[in-house]
């Protein structure tokens, strides 16, 4: 059929589109065992594991990452984790307010006297943010910028799966090991002293310049990738070790490039790259108000999940519309078609 | 505003009245009802309807969205997602538009490679050629420049190499770019006039394809065969019907297929033809590990990184630069270059194979525009090992080793001699992206430059039908001459 041939053009267009996302570097996401609730065309969020999921950013995520797109509001509106039909409006949900009130913010608006004072966040009031701004974070965490978590499902191919397989990829306490290394002391770093560095020279030139300086032993975290579950799927096999920089974690999901530290084969460097952000789950880190066993990987499901919906609040309302619209466009469809057939009976073309 | 006698007959009081004053319902009425249309339009005809929907579409969702939108650097980002999460149905209209432009895109260039294979830039259709050039022009100018308004990463960092491949061009070029950016960066100047431009191109577009269709309807449409409809009352009947029901009908049934998989993007997979870079937000500080544009500019980003070399005086950038510009450019004088008098491709064997490659080329140049230009796709022997350090008599030295294990202890027992050593990976040769970019942009400009200017003077095409009726009654060949 003639008309085969131009969806399957656009199918094609749209293979060649995706082609575009084939991002190099990191392993591949995936998502956890049993796959997401979400996905598909009817795939709904399983809203208790949102609950949860709302919990573990809370006592975990939040204490370093913001999500200032979100509104406290938004947790009780249609679609939210604590939606309640009794209170369309989401303002008036207890739960929401209770949520809210939790958190000290600093008020926007000076009071009576000019001064800005804390009070409770309200539903209307963002999410609290853990740092007053960039550069306050940045201070906090060693250099490194905790990215704000509002839309990070969107913002990393992979999604949810992203977040899913980042939180679980860390090594595993086997592939983790410390060895003590001796280092030549440095030279001490140019401009740092000036006379310091003149007198390193001159004995230098005695051709005995390290004797006079006692070497120094450092702790250096080092990964056995051999040992690492994540890495041992599929035909890849890296036989090797990766020195961990200091204030640095290792994440084979973590977009970057390892090569830098990687000692072993150069042409078979791990996938993945550094983060600054230690592993963050272990094993009843948070209590689940419901009762749910908090393993990592059950609490790295719900965490994703939440970050799922907070990336898009209306996913359900677009998927709805969707399969109405898409009933819709094909009755019109099949109706035009019959239509054409009648017009043209008559004419040979 | 067509070139057929006008049937229109006012049949009210008002419609009379109007007709001597404003003939604006004749003018529909030619144009749309009662225009002689050749009855043999395949499907592959119905992207200008589909077009004409986009362009709506897009307009339509464009001013919505820009009642919400704060063109500021620092509010842009944050308001586009307000949009989708606070504005009734925001969500809806942003996703329209987003995905809308790559649908106008798929659309145009499926109408594109229709009037390549079936001659449509051909005499009396230049102009209406040229104007759909001008249009094309148009839509990658906005398409660029929305792709900057969320103000993510790839907006910013896109923005940077758009502009910069404007500097490159000699003597004008920098002041086009200061001009563009508004100053010496790209910055919050630059994202307001980005925002006005992209207000303003599509009512251009708008204009011109006003202008389009002026055109089409003076020599009316070309048709499947290529040959004309008849011009005597008697031939026009038999080849042609009227637009009004029979294209409207047959238009509308594309359309509505067409929007059935345009929703399958807008509601189940909204962000899929988008980079997941753009949902952070534009920081100057960090560069994305790879800049790519969106999907639809990738085959002129392959040719624009397919030039590595420098020719003469002119280095590779600005080579780069005029070869992406000159493959658009060409189309614009592809009415002068095919030497053919044979219109459509079905008569032209040859030229039909040249076509389908120039498809896949097209392809083939995308997906080189996706990928890293270094990445081998045809690897040539395996990659080795060299270990470099400093010889007895203080030369550099090298030894290139297969495993990794014997490289490994050969260096370590060159450091425990005190010797300064090192290893690196020397690549094996391979057949890289970048190889196939050349060779596809070779192929791109040789289909304009070469193949179509002489196959036209060398190839025997086949028999072109009579007429469209004869074709349509499957008479395909001319009649034989009657014997003696």
């Amino acid at each position: 059929m003639k008309f085969l041939r131009f969806i399957s053009a656009g199918l094609g267009a749209a293979a060649l589109a995706a082609s575009a996302h084939a991002a190099g570097g990191a392993l591949h996401a995936h998502e956890p065992e049993g796959g997401w609730a979400f996905e598909g065309p009817v795939g709904e969020l399983d809203m208790e594991s949102v609950q949860r999921g709302y919990q573990v950013y809370r006592e975990v995520c939040a204490s370093c990452h913001s999500m200032r797109l979100l509104h406290y509001r938004n947790l009780g509106e249609p679609g939210g984790p604590f939606y309640d039909p009794e209170y369309p409006n989401a303002n008036n949900n207890p739960l929401v307010k209770a949520f809210a009130a939790q958190d000290e913010i600093l008020s926007t608006e000076p009071n009576d006297v000019g001064d800005y004072e804390y009070r409770p966040a309200r539903t209307s009031d963002p999410f609290k943010s853990p740092y007053p701004n960039d550069a306050a974070a940045r201070a906090a965490n060693g250099g490194a910028l905790p990215p704000d978590l509002s839309v990070i499902t969107k913002a990393r191919a992979g999604g949810a799966s992203y977040v899913y397989s980042l939180m679980t990829g860390y090594p595993e306490e086997e592939a983790i090991s410390t060895r003590e290394i001796e280092v030549e002391a440095e030279e001490p770093a140019e401009g740092e002293n000036g006379d310091e560095e003149a007198d390193a020279e001159s004995e230098g030139a005695d051709g005995e310049g390290s004797a006079e300086v006692s070497p120094r032993t450092e702790t250096q975290t080092v990964i056995d990738v051999a040992e690492m579950e994540a890495l041992s799927h599929g035909d890849s096999h890296y036989e090797g070790e990766l020195v961990q920089p200091v204030g640095q974690y290792y994440n084979p999901y973590m977009a970057g490039d390892a090569s830098a530290q990687w000692q072993g084969d150069p042409r078979h460097t791990p996938p993945g790259g550094f983060l600054a952000m230690p592993p963050q789950l272990t094993d009843g880190r948070v209590s689940y108000l419901d009762g749910t066993e908090a393993t990592v990987d059950q609490m790295a499901r719900d965490v994703a999940a939440f970050l799922q919906w907070a990336g898009e609040p209306k996913q359900q309302q677009r998927k709805s519309t969707g399969l109405a619209t898409m009933i819709y466009l094909a009755i019109l469809a099949v109706l035009l078609w019959f239509s054409f057939h009648r017009i043209w009976r008559k004419v040979d073309h | 505003m067509s070139g057929h006698p006008s049937n229109y007959e006012p049949q009210t009081g008002f419609t009379k009245w109007l007709d001597t004053r404003l003939p604006i319902v004749r003018l529909a009425y030619d144009s749309v009802v009662d225009f002689p249309t050749p009855k043999n339009l395949n499907y592959w005809y119905t992207f200008g309807g589909i077009l004409a929907v986009c362009l709506a579409t897009q307009i339509l969702t464009g001013i919505v969205l820009a009642m919400h939108y704060t063109p500021t650097v620092d509010g842009a980002f944050a308001s586009v997602e307000r949009i989708m999460r606070d504005v009734p149905y925001g969500w809806l209209i942003r996703y329209i538009h987003a995905n809308g432009a790559s649908m106008f895109f798929l659309a145009v260039y499926i109408h594109m490679f229709r009037g390549l294979y079936y001659g449509s830039y051909k005499a009396p259709r230049e102009v209406l050629w040229i104007l759909g050039c001008v249009i094309f022009l148009l839509m990658m100018g906005t398409a660029f420049l929305g792709y900057v308004l969320p103000w993510g990463q790839m907006s910013y960092h896109g923005a940077n190499v758009i502009t910069g491949l404007i500097g490159a061009l000699p003597l004008v070029g920098e002041g086009i770019q200061s001009w563009l950016m508004g100053g010496p960066s790209i910055g919050n100047q630059t994202l307001q006039r980005f925002f006005s431009l992209h207000y303003l191109l599509p009512f251009m577009i708008a204009g011109v394809v006003i202008l389009h269709i002026w055109a089409l309807h003076v020599p009316g449409n070309n048709n499947p065969t290529g040959v004309e409809a008849r011009k005597d009352p008697e031939g026009l009947k038999k080849d042609t019907v009227p637009f009004h029901p029979y294209y409207t009908v047959k238009d509308g049934f594309a359309i509505v297929v067409f929007l059935l998989i345009f929703a399958t993007f807008v509601f189940y997979m909204p962000n899929v033809l988008g980079h997941a870079d753009n949902y952070i937000e534009a920081d100057p500080l960090v560069t994305p590990a790879y800049i790519v544009p969106e999907w639809y500019l990738l085959p002129f980003y392959a040719i624009l990184r397919a030039i590595t070399f420098d020719i003469g005086p002119i280095d590779a950038k600005l080579l780069g630069v005029i070869a992406m510009f000159g493959s658009i450019a060409i189309l614009f004088v592809l009415p002068w270059l095919d030497t053919s008098k044979v219109r459509s491709m079905r008569y032209r064997p040859v030229a039909r194979q040249f076509f389908f490659g120039f498809v896949v080329a097209s392809l083939l140049l995308g997906w080189c525009g996706a990928s890293n230009p270094d990445d081998p796709i045809i690897p040539m022997g395996s990659d080795k090992l060299v270990v470099s350090y400093t010889d007895a008599n203080g030369n550099e030295a090298t030894q290139t080793y297969e495993e990794y294990g014997a490289a490994a202890s050969f260096r370590d027992q060159k450091l425990d001699e005190g010797v300064e050593a090192s290893m690196a990976v020397d690549k094996a040769p391979a057949f890289r992206f970048v190889h196939l970019a050349q060779l596809m942009t070779l192929y791109y400009f040789a289909y304009f430059l070469v193949i179509l200017p002489l196959l036209g003077l060398r190839e025997k095409p086949k028999d072109e039908p009579t007429s469209i009726h004869k074709a349509v009654l499957g008479n395909d060949r001319a009649a034989p001459a009657p014997a003696e």
